[in-house]
């Protein structure tokens, strides 16, 4: 079993703290729900768990087994087990698909493993995640629709067999069919030694990816932890609640902070 | 992470090296009367020929420098060497080919790139063809494809019907000096209809210090017949600065086919000044792939004149500039005919402060009634000191030709990076991979061999200085 562990985690982005101090433990073998109100860190705090160069952060720590996530490059954190589906997907133009997908595979290999096995694997994930096989062979997500790129994330996770998977609204734009599909693929993954992060506002999600654990984050906290219980009051009254506990939800405030970069001279509140 | 901490460089080219000079006969340093007369006498020409190369010095000598484009007023022409000749007789017998010549060879592996898949191979050392083989399906359909100066000596009246004709000795002042001192280069004659299945090659190479190098190219393809020439150039390195000023004329005839597939790997002291130009007849079609990574300065703007109704002209273009190179490239179209159409794709990078330009023309005249030409320029700038600029000529003489143009300029964006990453791959595979596919338009279109040479040659090689 392994252990990812985030404690008092600050992250900042563009000079502006949007994490005020996360505590997150996860364990292989657990699936946990993150939610909240948008703009209040969920994307954020999968982003710092992989490294992304644009947030900063600015105290805390995360650990995977003990070792120092911080101190690792992001191609050592997913090379030691850790995964980001990715809400935007990138696109990479004239890189096609099972190119990419060799090259991250033998990332983590010794030897490089070998054209057929390769080809077997690819076919067998393509498959069941009922994928058009002419996937592989077009350029990395360059044309692929909202859902063809969602599939796309699960079957590198799928191919990649990462210990912690942070899953980023990996439900949207995908239809009921293709999410029952995909939850199956998760959840067949979810049977190994695999743990969970599921970023998500719906519920239909984790109707059919049943959580162990959820976390509520508002403002840059977890302010509520429980179980399914908190994800049918979610649903039902939405997030008023959370201010009788003390707490300012954020306003969404990302079409702004695109202004700040534009006016320059935005005021930080 | 900052863009401007990307310190891609390309991996130090192993060709760089130097063999020792086997040269047998040379010129001297300096160009005047007597080297050329003494060229074209070592080489036993007629006298036509020695007369068009004494007209060509005159006219070089009176051209001024071009002062468009790249700067070159630090050439001084008195300190290169015009002439130098490594092997007393050319021979197809590869034992008989001298040790140091051989290595160099070897080590650019031509003899197993030709047991693989190359027609024939005429691979010029200094400015003399030492090897040259020809495979049987060539001879067999009649294919001529010689050295130049054997060309001229055993085909005399298809070479002096076809050459000069595409550029002439005064187009311009650097192929005044290839008519004035050229020598070596290839000479293709395809018969009409003749397709050949595989593609013919030549590799060129520099290995004398301060040796010019003025090649000429004479390609003749009849009508209905179809053919793919691969030439590539790679030279060791040299303190001093050297000069390379090719000619490639090329005649595609009616309905015929010529791809002409070239990647420059020039040493970074060269100046590469090259005038490449196909006349294409009532259709037919000219295809440059071109591709410049090597040399100091490059100028060269492949160009096709289509001059017969329906005739097509492609050119899909590479510029990588490193640390010091300045490669100002780019492509001609000439429409003089109705229904001709041409295409442009140039995909430039630069990093490390290098320089790479897109100079291009399109040129519809009166006559190219319902002509259509499409022109795309990309560029990847992989850091803060580097540059590129575009600057395309249009030029519309009637009222209903098409042009479209359409550039982007880019970076490596720090999502992509991040993405790739984000699943194992190291920051140089990622931007590796990045490089890859932007230039893949071009790489797709080489053979199998060339694309595999092509990466080794772009290696990227970033240090440690990861992400995050």
């Amino acid at each position: 079993m392994s252990v990812l562990k985030v404690e008092n985690l600050h992250v900042a982005v563009g000079g502006e703290e949007i994490l005020k101090g996360v505590d997150l433990t996860l364990s292989t073998q657990e699936t946990h729900a993150l939610m909240g109100p948008n703009g209040n860190g969920k994307s954020t705090l999968l982003a710092a768990i992989m490294g992304h160069p644009r947030y900063e952060v600015t105290e805390g720590s995360i650990t995977l087994d003990g070792e120092d996530v911080l101190a690792m490059s992001v191609d050592e954190r997913s090379r030691k087990g850790l995964f980001l589906g990715m809400q935007n997907p990138q696109e990479i133009p004239g890189v096609t698909n099972s190119d990419f997908l060799r090259a991250a595979m033998n990332a983590r290999r010794e030897q490089p493993l070998n054209l057929f096995r390769f080809i077997k694997a690819l076919e067998g994930a393509i498959d069941d995640l009922g994928m058009d096989e002419n996937l592989a062979h077009r350029y990395l997500n360059e044309g692929f629709s909202g859902g063809e790129k969602k599939r796309n994330e699960i079957l590198q996770m799928k191919l990649l067999q990462p210990k912690f998977a942070l899953l980023d609204e990996i439900d949207s734009g995908l239809d009921v069919d293709a999410l029952g599909v995909v939850s199956n693929v998760i959840n067949d993954m979810r049977q190994g030694d695999m743990g969970l992060l599921l970023v998500s506002h719906y519920e239909r999600l984790y109707k059919l990816v049943p959580p162990t654990h959820v976390h509520v984050l508002v403002d840059g906290r977890i302010v509520a932890e429980g179980g399914m219980e908190l994800i049918n009051k979610i649903n039902a009254e939405g997030y008023e609640w959370v201010k009788e506990l003390g707490v300012d939800i954020r306003e969404k405030e990302e079409k702004q902070g695109i202004m700040l970069g534009v006016c320059g001279n935005k005021v930080t509140q | 992470m900052a863009l401007e901490d990307l310190d891609i460089q390309i991996q130090s080219v192993d060709d760089d090296f130097a063999d020792e000079d086997v040269s047998v006969f040379t010129t001297g340093k300096g160009l005047n009367e007597a080297v050329v007369r003494e060229i074209s006498r070592v080489k036993g020409e007629p006298e036509w020929m020695l007369n068009y190369r004494l007209e060509s010095l005159r006219k070089f000598n009176e051209m001024p420098m071009p002062t468009w484009g790249v700067d070159l007023s630090q050439m001084d022409f008195a300190e290169y060497t015009y002439y130098n000749r490594p092997a007393d007789d050319l021979t197809d017998n590869w034992d008989e080919v001298p040790e140091t010549i051989k290595n160099t060879f070897n080590r650019l592996g031509i003899p197993e790139a030709e047991q693989k898949f190359l027609a024939g191979a005429s691979a010029q050392y200094e400015s003399e063809v030492v090897y040259h083989n020809m495979l049987s399906e060539v001879r067999e359909k009649g294919v001529i494809f010689l050295d130049i100066d054997s060309g001229l000596r055993e085909h005399p009246d298809i070479f002096r019907k076809y050459f000069d004709t595409v550029i002439p000795y005064d187009d311009n002042k650097f192929s005044a000096l290839n008519g004035a001192v050229w020598s070596g280069g290839s000479f293709i004659y395809v018969p009409k209809g003749v397709t050949l299945e595989k593609p013919l090659q030549s590799y060129f190479r520099i290995n004398s210090e301060r040796m010019a190098q003025f090649e000429r190219t004479l390609i003749i393809v009849d009508e209905g017949a179809n053919i793919h020439y691969v030439e590539g150039c790679t030279a060791p390195a040299y303190s001093k600065d050297s000069l390379h000023a090719g000619v490639v004329e090329i005649i595609v005839g009616k309905n015929a086919t010529c791809r002409y597939t070239t990647i420059q790997n020039w040493s970074r002291n060269i100046n590469n000044l090259v005038t490449q130009r196909a006349l294409v007849h009532e259709g037919g079609s000219m295809e440059w792939v071109d591709g410049n990574i090597g040399s100091q300065v490059t100028m060269k703007y492949p160009a096709c004149i289509l001059a017969g109704e329906g005739a097509k002209g492609t050119v899909i273009t590479i510029a990588v500039a490193d640390k010091g190179q300045i490669l100002d490239s780019g492509a001609k179209m000439i429409h003089l005919a109705p229904n001709t159409s041409s295409q442009i794709i140039s995909k430039s990078i630069t990093r490390n402060g290098g320089k790479a330009d897109y100079r291009g023309l399109v040129r519809h005249t009166k006559k190219a009634i319902n002509a259509k030409s499409k022109v795309e320029c990309d560029t990847l700038i992989l850091d803060a000191i580097s540059a590129s600029d575009t600057i395309p000529t249009n030029i519309v003489a009637n009222s209903d030709a098409i042009i479209e143009h359409e550039a982007t300029v880019s970076k490596v964006s720090e999502d992509q990076l991040f993405y790739l990453m984000s699943r194992g791959l190291t920051k140089e595979q990622a931007t590796e991979m990045i490089v890859m596919g932007f230039i893949e338009p071009f790489s797709r279109e080489l053979p199998m061999e060339y694309a595999v040479e092509l990466n080794q040659l772009i290696k990227l090689d970033m240090g440690d200085n990861a992400i995050g």
